[in-house]
């Protein structure tokens, strides 16, 4: 059930930026989420709304949130979080890359509203902590598993923006897709958006049309899904479970799981002890789940996935393992050495073996 | 019976009710889907147009927001009413904002930063000139080619995405922004800052601008031959070729008017609200403007109202959201309805009711 904040019990406007945290303390926590995409969208959006369901039912009587979707970044992120900040809520989540100059601009203004912002690097104030999951953990298991499974060899990838996090989810894709089957092609096709059905949609088309029959996507709807199930190939669910599409074409999924992070951050909050940081939670920690790989997949294919996940897991293999070369040839990781977090958040080039450019 | 028949002259008194009633006919109509979603239809109503309005708690940050989003959609509708007057088809302002965005910043993060008084006003030339460049393709090929200026602009709203990409992701991009797309922060550079010009007003240049456009406007289109050149393109061709108006120079004028226009309030929006060149710059407003355009009647004031009705209901959306956990589709259904009713409801001012009886066969 949503619980819309109510406007009973709030401060004076001119005073609320400036009210004392503890004299809030006997309300309830009240908690504000922006969403880029639609909450049906049952990828991004959706598994984040499902974050905020798990705080509303951990903390019952004693939170109250409300969320705004489909919002645009920019001035009408900053002029909601605003609005937020000054119907006295105490935490946001604002969970979209886009949102940062919002949010430390906000920030700035409401110094005792803690912010969350989700994929982001800006923390400018100390009021701001940044969030993320280790999602190429997650792409490097599917990445495998599309090498087993193509008959073409042809893998397609529908990207959202060419960010850090978008890039890394491509090299750990393909990296792994290769191991699994030297002769893999992967075609990736940029739609700037994350939630976009008819664009995605249509970009799976077109890589349908290029000879793929294994589809990844790093973009929020189901639309792909509907594309490959019409084309008889095969995907995986991205952020959520995707389980409609089950057995097929949807043959694994990632899975965003924010929840104990979520809950985690209100307790902080009603503790007093919410401290700005950066969290990069992966398979381990929960943040990043694999869904059910269907049987679909040959017995053994499964086997090798859940070993993978589990050595991802207990720390013994990362993803980003040389002998690694980038794109143009030149040596980036040797024999052995891994990737560590500062390169792989500023990750902005292809790995040896990807065709085409990153957009510039 | 009841027939319809086609009025002379469109009634002046139904022109200006309509927009009246259809406000009213969404309010229902809002309502009953509002209800049927579960939640008090009334108190919608009241979160979506009068709290952003008069609400102590929210109104005096509501307020200024509602001049923030009005002012780029009324200067952008301002510009484009004159070419629908004329019969000319500009539906690509979203992509003549995005350019003229462009070129204003380009022109401002190429001296950064550098601190000289006239930075921001050739920002602004820039900007102007950048919306007037994009707007030139589709007028030149109609001029020339007699292509179709619709689809041309339209399409061409499509190429200035990707150069925005580009722009955000190469040209443009933040050298101090750790590889991440996007650009400087303008907003943050006071020499090219396009701030609040009095503290918690909301009123920017762009504001500014588009109030100033209004009144130039109306001033053009009521004392000005050219007002009446062209409605007179508009409205008949023919007359209009032997009065002497010249319909290249028609189709060059709009296009210039509204290009300039929609360029500006790019170049506006990106020195302020938005603050940077980013991906996802465009939000909209060059084709929320063609809405806006037609809600005021392609009249200057009636413009500046629909600008501001059109905004209110956009911040009053986002209240009812975050207060009542009303989800986005319905506020976004909500505005279609607006328009619905409204060109539902112009058939009453350029049509009557009369009452017949029908005689035996």
């Amino acid at each position: 059930m949503i619980q819309p904040i109510t406007r009973r019990g709030f401060a004076a406007l001119t005073l609320a930026a400036t009210l004392p945290f503890a004299a809030q303390a006997q309300d309830p926590t009240k908690i504000g989420f922006i969403y880029v995409g639609p909450v049906g969208d049952l990828g991004w959006s959706y598994e984040h709304d499902q974050g905020r369901l798990a705080i509303e039912e951990a903390f019952g009587d004693s939170v109250e949130t409300a969320f705004v979707e489909s919002v645009d970044v920019g001035n009408d992120a900053e002029s909601i979080m605003t609005q937020m900040a000054l119907q006295g809520t105490d935490l946001i989540f604002a969970t979209s890359f886009g949102y940062g100059p919002a949010v430390n601009t906000v920030a700035g203004n409401f110094p005792d509203v803690k912010f969350e912002h989700a994929t982001g690097y800006q923390r400018d104030h100390p009021n701001v902590s940044t969030y993320s999951a280790r999602f190429y953990e997650g792409r490097a298991v599917i990445g495998h598993v599309a090498g087993k499974m193509t008959q073409t060899n042809k893998i397609g990838y529908i990207a959202s923006y060419p960010i850090p996090e978008v890039i890394r989810g491509i090299n750990s894709a393909y990296i792994h897709a290769k191991k699994a089957n030297p002769d893999v092609e992967m075609s990736v096709v940029w739609v700037y958006t994350w939630f976009d059905p008819g664009k995605e949609a249509d970009a799976a088309r077109a890589l349908i049309d290029q000879g793929v029959d294994v589809l990844m996507q790093h973009t929020d709807s189901t639309a792909p899904q509907a594309a490959a199930a019409e084309a008889s190939i095969l995907t995986f669910g991205q952020a959520s479970d995707m389980a409609q599409y089950k057995p097929a074409p949807r043959i694994g999924s990632i899975i965003d799981d924010w929840a104990p992070y979520y809950i985690q951050r209100v307790q902080d909050v009603k503790d007093g002890t919410w401290e700005s940081g950066d969290t990069w939670h992966g398979i381990k920690e929960g943040m990043v789940e694999l869904g059910e790989f269907t049987d679909v997949i040959p017995e053994e294919v499964r086997a090798e996935a859940q070993a993978l996940s589990d050595a991802i897991a207990a720390g013994e293999y990362s993803p980003f393992t040389g002998p690694l070369n980038k794109q143009d040839g030149s040596a980036w990781l040797a024999e052995g050495e891994t990737a560590d977090d500062a390169a792989l958040a500023g990750m902005n080039f292809y790995v040896e073996g990807l065709t085409g450019e990153i957009p510039n | 019976m009841l027939r319809l028949e086609k009025r002379p002259q469109p009634s002046r008194l139904w022109t200006a009710l309509t927009p009246i009633l259809a406000v009213l006919a969404t309010m229902v109509a809002g309502g009953l889907l509002f209800a049927a979603l579960g939640k008090n239809p009334v108190e919608a109503i009241r979160v979506i147009f009068f709290d952003p309005l008069f609400n102590d708690q929210v109104a005096s940050f509501a307020r200024p927001q509602i001049l923030v989003k009005a002012g780029p959609l009324i200067l952008i509708a301002i510009g484009l009413s004159m070419g629908f007057r004329a019969g000319i088809w500009n539906i690509g302002a979203e992509g003549q904002y995005i350019m003229g965005a462009i070129f204003g910043a380009a022109v401002g993060l190429a001296l950064y930063p550098m601190d000289h008084a006239l930075i921001f006003p050739l920002m602004v030339v820039a900007g102007a000139l950048g919306g007037w460049l994009w707007a030139m393709i589709p007028a030149i090929l109609k001029i020339a080619f007699r292509t179709n200026e619709i689809l041309v602009s339209l399409l061409l709203v499509y190429v200035a995405e990707q150069i925005l990409a580009s722009a955000a992701l190469d040209l443009l991009r933040n050298p101090d922004g750790g590889g991440f797309p996007g650009s400087r922060d303008l907003s943050e550079w006071d020499t090219a800052s396009n701030l609040e010009l009095i503290a918690g007003s909301g009123m920017h240049w762009g504001v500014v601008t588009a109030f100033i456009a209004v009144i130039a406007a109306y001033v053009m289109l009521s004392r000005h031959i050219l007002g009446v050149h062209l409605r007179l393109a508009g409205q008949a061709p023919r007359a209009a070729r032997f009065a002497g108006v010249r319909p290249g120079m028609v189709v060059f004028l709009c296009f210039t008017v509204s290009g300039v226009l929609a360029g500006l309030a790019g170049l506006f929006e990106v020195t302020g609200p938005a603050g940077q060149i980013s991906i996802d710059f465009n939000v909209g407003y060059g084709f929320t403007a063609i809405i806006v355009a037609f809600l005021g009647r392609l009249n200057p004031i009636g413009i500046l109202l629909a600008g501001l009705l059109m905004a209110l209901t956009y911040i009053g959306g986002e209240l009812a959201q975050f207060m009542l956990g009303l989800p986005a589709a319905a506020i976004q259904a909500f505005q279609g309805m607006l328009l619905f009713f409204l060109l539902a409801l112009d058939m009453l001012s350029n049509y009557r009711f009369r009452l017949v009886t029908r005689e035996a066969v």
